[in-house]
């Protein structure tokens, strides 16, 4: 590891991306991410990687696919109406079982909606986001340092699954300064001998392809993936506990919303309320085992969310609703205060008692 | 027995799909017979449309994307960034290039990215069974122009060619026709220079090859062939439109 | 120990870099630390503001609503604020842009004519950089020694032949 430097979180993405070996940039301006954007612009010239301003972001993810295509560690970043309009190409580029990065610093909706932090993407980023059967392993960091070193997690699992992978931040996340350390390490880069790097008249044509026109072939697609997908879900989740040992109270939350609501959880336990936080580090998959284990133990869940609420059907999901779950949230670009959680925790500790 | 034609080898054995009389097959073979020619097929990589041409992926030999609709140019940029020493060519009809994709078509051309673009205007969506596309000629009877293209409602077709000219970026934008042996030979000149661009890396090329449609446009191959010479040529000349290599040396 | 800083103003008048030289000089205490400004069109021509939480916790949210120490550039700002810092903590005011005096008695406040300073001292840019001087005297929030340490992460190469007037500025807030 390299010395620790301040860094906005836009930024050490950015650079993050770069020394996971990423060296093709597409974008289109969108706030509230566009330091990323600048960084690479500055950056790639220099190091002899592309950074290239697409037109349009449909135009941007389409060229991601086609680096993708030849092999190469890709990524494109914006925020919430930028990611719809990549929905297509992402689309796409599950189908065609691509590796990719994309970054979404979200931003208030729907529509043009406001350019302050939210969670309300989440639906569109867990779910899949645009047509057909998939999804994308999704990464919340929750700090400049996981703004970094999810990205390198990012590229390494997208390579090794053969998919997309999204790095969901938020405004916030993008724009704050923190100490960052950044890796020094060569990456882990791996062979691709699916890639389109042209045949050199050594090996039968390659094709990256999302068409079956044989439903039968297309089913097999289909199911083929959604093994890989099993296998990810029960291997790659990821979380953070925090003061869960003897919590009766379970505070799940991630990225800005688990920054704000740690600060509620210490002053609750202060206070002599047994609460705990289980932070997703990944949404898809979502940390399944560590809710359900919970759900035996504690008396009630706070869902945290920047969003109306969407998280939550995950963790009733998780839970199989054995516990009440409760909603603590704010949008449109406002952020819940940790005052505002310890009254949802301190609630649900008095309901119970 | 003396072999006098040969399939190129930069096509596959696989059946064409093309309906009987589609000029496709003939742009696919000057294609390939170019990449041939050029001794390429190794580096280089192929981007399909949507539309009839879509399963391309499967005829061309070399190295195959499927893009999304529109997009073709796009994706080129994308490979042809993370592998500059490959050759990559797109193969787009009208409703790909010219309606949804307009954007990726003028973007790429003003970047003067070092990539081929094979363009086949026909004048209507062929794979969806026979709508207008923006290069439907007025009064045109299509699936969803009835009573031929109104263009009071629908607007007027566009020229791809003479509207790609006017950009500085673009390095070669031309229009041929496949119709009858001049224009196939003129068409074989055109493909091959348009590649022999990107090896000499001077940038975006452009053939729109004028192409017909029997089965959507109700007319045996060889009436939709002659239609060609009376109604699209006269409104889509044929002709180098930039050559800005040539038009240097003429300096 | 965790202190929680408010810095705002105009835009321009260095609110921004105020908060980031203070978080430089936090990492080199070896500290945990945010810095979060307002972005976007709040920016442009209208308030700047910045939250920079210094600790020896894990920082939590790096959301300042509740400032312990509040340092402000104009008058909007102090309206805007002035209720918000916690009872005990301090307000720090350029009195020469900001001329009525606060109205709570619950907190320490230091007027400091930050914009006159600075123009005495030719450097009529660094009134922030003389707050900053003043707000390290009398919070403590991070140490004054080897202070220009910090000013070489914030102070570009390029415009090296700046660092001593802000050298000079910081001391004389830091004297005042």
């Amino acid at each position: 590891m390299s010395e620790k430097v301040l860094m906005k979180g836009n930024e050490a993405i950015a650079e993050a991306a770069i020394r996971a070996g990423c060296l093709h940039y597409f974008g289109y301006p969108i706030t509230p991410q566009t330091e990323l954007a600048a960084y690479m612009a500055k950056r790639m010239p220099k190091i002899g990687g592309t950074f290239l301003q697409a037109e349009s972001e449909i135009a941007a993810i389409n060229m991601v696919y086609g680096v993708s295509s030849a092999g190469k560690r890709v990524m494109t970043s914006s925020s919430s109406p930028g990611v719809s309009l990549k929905q297509e190409g992402i689309s796409y580029i599950a189908g065609a079982d691509l590796p990719a990065l994309i970054v979404n610093v979200q931003r208030g909706g729907p529509g043009l909606g406001g350019i302050q932090p939210s969670q309300s993407d989440y639906f569109q980023a867990t779910k899949g986001g645009g047509h057909g059967d998939y999804h994308l392993i999704v990464l919340t960091p929750a700090s400049v340092q996981e703004m970094a070193d999810l990205v390198s997690l990012a590229f390494d699992l997208a390579d090794k699954y053969r998919m997309p992978a999204m790095l969901l931040a938020d405004g916030t996340m993008g724009q704050m300064m923190e100490p960052v350390e950044l890796p020094d390490e060569a990456p882990n880069m791996i062979e691709k001998p699916w890639a389109v790097t042209g045949t050199q008249m050594k090996r039968e044509h390659n094709i990256v392809n999302s068409l079956y026109l044989v439903p039968e072939e297309l089913e097999k697609t289909n199911n083929e993936r959604f093994e890989r997908y099993k296998y990810i879900e029960e291997n790659e989740a990821r979380y953070e506990s925090f003061m869960m040992d003897d919590a009766e109270i379970c505070v799940v939350a991630f990225g800005i919303a688990a920054r704000v609501s740690r600060n509620a959880v210490v002053e609750a336990r202060k206070q002599g309320i047994k609460v705990g936080m289980i932070r997703p580090i990944t949404v898809w998959p979502f940390p399944k085992k560590p809710l359900a284990e919970a759900a035996d133990k504690v008396k009630s869940f706070i869902s945290v969310e920047l969003s109306m609420g969407q998280m939550i059907e995950d963790i009733k999901l998780a839970t199989s609703c054995k516990k009440p779950v409760d909603l603590c949230y704010r949008v449109g670009g406002m952020i819940p205060s940790p005052e505002q959680v310890l009254e949802s925790i301190k609630k649900a500790a008095g309901g119970n008692e | 027995m003396a072999v006098v034609f040969e399939k190129p080898k930069s096509l596959t054995d696989a059946p064409l799909h093309y309906c009987p009389g589609c000029t496709h097959g003939i742009i696919h073979r000057l294609v390939a017979q170019a990449i041939d020619e050029l001794g390429i097929e190794g580096k280089t990589v192929g981007v399909a449309p949507v539309g009839c041409a879509v399963m391309a992926y499967n005829y061309f030999s070399c190295d195959m994307v499927e893009a999304a609709h529109g997009r073709a140019p796009a994706v080129a940029t994308g490979l042809k960034r993370a592998m500059p020493e490959n050759v990559i060519f797109t193969y787009q009809g009208d409703g790909d290039l010219a309606s949804i994709g307009m954007a990726e078509t003028v973007h790429s051309a003003t970047r003067n990215e070092n990539i081929t673009v094979i363009f086949v205007n026909n004048a209507i969506y062929g794979m969806t069974g026979g709508q207008m596309a923006p290069t439907s000629l007025p009064g045109q009877v299509t699936q969803t122009s009835p009573y031929g293209r109104d263009v009071t409602t629908a607007g007027f077709p566009i020229r791809v060619c003479e509207m790609l000219a006017t950009l500085d970026g673009p390095e070669y934008i031309t229009r041929v026709a496949v119709n009858n042996v001049k224009n196939v030979k003129q068409a074989q000149k055109a493909i091959k220079k348009a590649f022999e661009n990107q090896i000499n890396g001077k940038g975006f090329s452009l053939v729109e090859v004028v192409s017909s449609c029997p089965t959507n446009w109700g007319m045996t191959p060889q009436d939709a062939l002659n239609w060609i010479d009376e109604k699209m040529i006269p409104y889509y000349p044929l002709g180098v439109y930039k050559d800005r290599s040539a038009e240097k040396e003429a300096e | 120990m965790t202190t929680q800083m408010l810095i705002a103003g105009f835009g321009g008048q260095g609110v921004l870099f105020a908060g980031k030289f203070l978080a430089y000089k936090a990492l080199l205490e070896d500290k945990q630390l945010s810095w979060l400004p307002s972005y976007g069109p709040e920016m442009r021509g209208g308030t700047a503001n910045c939250s920079v939480i210094v600790s020896d916790e894990p920082v939590g949210s790096p959301i300042v609503s509740k400032p312990d120490v509040l340092m402000v550039m104009n008058l909007p700002s102090l309206d805007k604020y002035e209720d918000d810092v916690v009872p005990g903590g301090y307000i720090f005011v350029d009195s020469t842009l900001i001329e009525r005096k606060i109205k709570r008695d619950d907190v320490k406040v230091f007027y400091i004519p930050a914009t006159k300073l600075a123009k005495d001292i030719d450097a009529p840019t660094l009134a922030n950089m003389i707050m900053i001087g003043k707000v390290i005297k009398e919070t403590g929030i991070v140490p004054y020694d080897n202070i220009d340490k910090a000013l070489d992460k914030v102070v570009s190469a390029r415009k090296a032949n700046l660092k001593e007037i802000n050298f000079k500025a910081l001391d004389t807030g830091y004297n005042y």
